[in-house]
């Protein structure tokens, strides 16, 4: 599954996309909704899990924590920018 | 100079027509900032045949702000924003009304202020001014343009546009100051604000005008380094669309007012003897290298410490990029409130193109 990353989260990532396995191998749980995915990069990326808001969009719609996930989507982390 | 011809160019397009451009010249726009979004954004629709324009800012320009703010010259440094613009403007066209306020958004003047306009644009460069800008015109159900930067990305989008989405119903929740970096810290390539403000420009016009289809429930995401642009759709959120009153307090109210010293200021401040330089970067960044003078004080013992740095004199914290150090001044803040204290915007790695 294929993350485009957007603002802060490209830096914090260090870069513009990640991947992430979908199947499980290793007998690893695999991320199955947004809230899974939201818990799963917070593990491997502590700072995007300080963030207090971050939206995700799956399929180029705003994603609410339930929303289900499979490898086909294509999903973006989009946290709020400041600049001006 | 006859209205017909001075508009015949937008006005002969099909889709516009003269209908339109009285629509233009019947509305009232409040930009608020006048930096690199603001100013693009300014331009364009007093260019355009806005009816009233209203200007806010209480910077000065600055030497910095001219490779990305280009309506102001070298000859404006120095000088009041909101003045160099309104001159020019009137310039470019002298049948705009326009509304100054040489201000910046506050919570006690924004519902005041907001309700004398039909649209308002965010140009700010803060969230704390986002989000007052949010809240004041949902309480007013003004619409509000947004537009805001992050390196060589930017967002687009309008808010509140008939009961549509809020700025909130995307972000919830304001991020505190330490998870984002600003501009300053940050950076940003000279053209990009060009680039959002225009984009701007345009949802105004077509706000005021019902020509196209307004960014509303979408997020426009521009990513200059690819030229990609992205939508993202999101709904609205019925407790967003219910304020009802300001919240008491939206942290700091903008950059403006965070103590702020550019490197080069700095260096040419001729005070060193009766000034306390600390640099909060870790020891072994601080043995790496160091400005002469400079007292090392981790961010992370810096609270510990605070019993023995001397508030009498003026205190100036250095970090590598001006992020811990803006840190470092919200906590020094919070213990001596009433100390001078500033923080040196972009860190060593500004300093450094400058001493060498």
């Amino acid at each position: 599954m294929t993350i485009l990353l957007f603002g802060v989260t490209k830096d914090i990532v260090g870069s513009p996309s990640l991947s992430i396995p979908t199947a499980s191998i290793t007998g690893r749980s695999v991320p199955k909704t947004v809230k899974d995915l939201r818990i799963f990069l917070g593990k491997a990326y502590p700072e995007l899990s300080k963030l207090s808001s971050l939206a995700v969009a799956v399929n180029n719609s705003y994603a609410q924590d339930d929303q289900k996930i499979n490898s086909y989507d294509e999903i973006a982390l989009i946290p709020p920018v400041s600049g001006g | 100079m006859s209205y017909s011809g001075r508009y015949i160019r937008q006005t002969k397009l099909l889709s516009f027509g003269i209908d339109n451009q009285s629509k233009l010249s019947a509305n009232k726009i409040l930009i608020v900032g006048l930096g690199g979004l603001g100013l693009p954004i300014a331009q364009y629709l007093n260019a355009m045949g806005i009816g009233t324009l209203g200007l806010m800012d209480q910077d000065v320009v600055e030497l910095h702000n001219l490779q990305r703010q280009i309506l102001y010259s070298e000859d404006d440094i120095g000088k009041s924003k909101l003045k160099v613009v309104k001159e020019k403007l009137q310039g470019q066209n002298s049948n705009t009304v326009f509304k100054c306020y040489d201000t910046f958004l506050t919570k006690a003047n924004a519902l005041a202020i907001i309700k004398e306009f039909d649209v308002v644009v965010d140009a700010t460069d803060n969230f704390a001014a986002r989000y007052l800008i949010n809240d004041a015109c949902v309480i007013l159900e003004k619409p509000f343009v947004y537009g805001a930067l992050h390196g060589f990305e930017g967002q687009v989008s309008v808010f509140n546009y008939k009961k549509g989405p809020t700025y909130r119903c995307l972000f919830p929740e304001m991020p505190s100051i330490d998870e984002i970096p600003n501009c300053d810290d940050n950076g940003v390539l000279g053209v990009l604000p060009g680039i959002i403000g225009t984009l701007q420009a345009l949802e105004v016009v077509k706000v005021i005008t019902g020509v196209g289809e307004v960014l509303s429930g979408k997020l426009l995401l521009y990513d200059g380094l690819t030229q990609a642009t992205q939508k993202m759709n999101f709904p609205a959120n019925a407790i967003n669309q219910n304020i009802k009153m300001l919240q008491d307090d939206y942290g700091f109210t903008g950059c403006e007012i965070i103590p702020t010293i550019h490197p080069e200021d700095f260096l040419a401040l001729t005070n060193r003897e009766t000034i306390i330089l600390i640099d909060v970067r870790n020891p072994e960044e601080f043995d790496a290298n160091h400005l002469d003078g400079a007292v090392n004080i981790p961010l992370s013992e810096l609270t510990n410490a605070i019993d023995k740095i001397d508030f009498d004199k003026d205190v100036y914290l250095l970090c590598q990029s001006g992020k811990r150090s803006r840190i470092a001044l919200n906590q020094l803040l919070a213990e001596r409130p009433k100390s001078s204290i500033y923080h040196i915007s972009g860190g060593m790695n500004e300093m450094a193109s400058l001493c060498l």
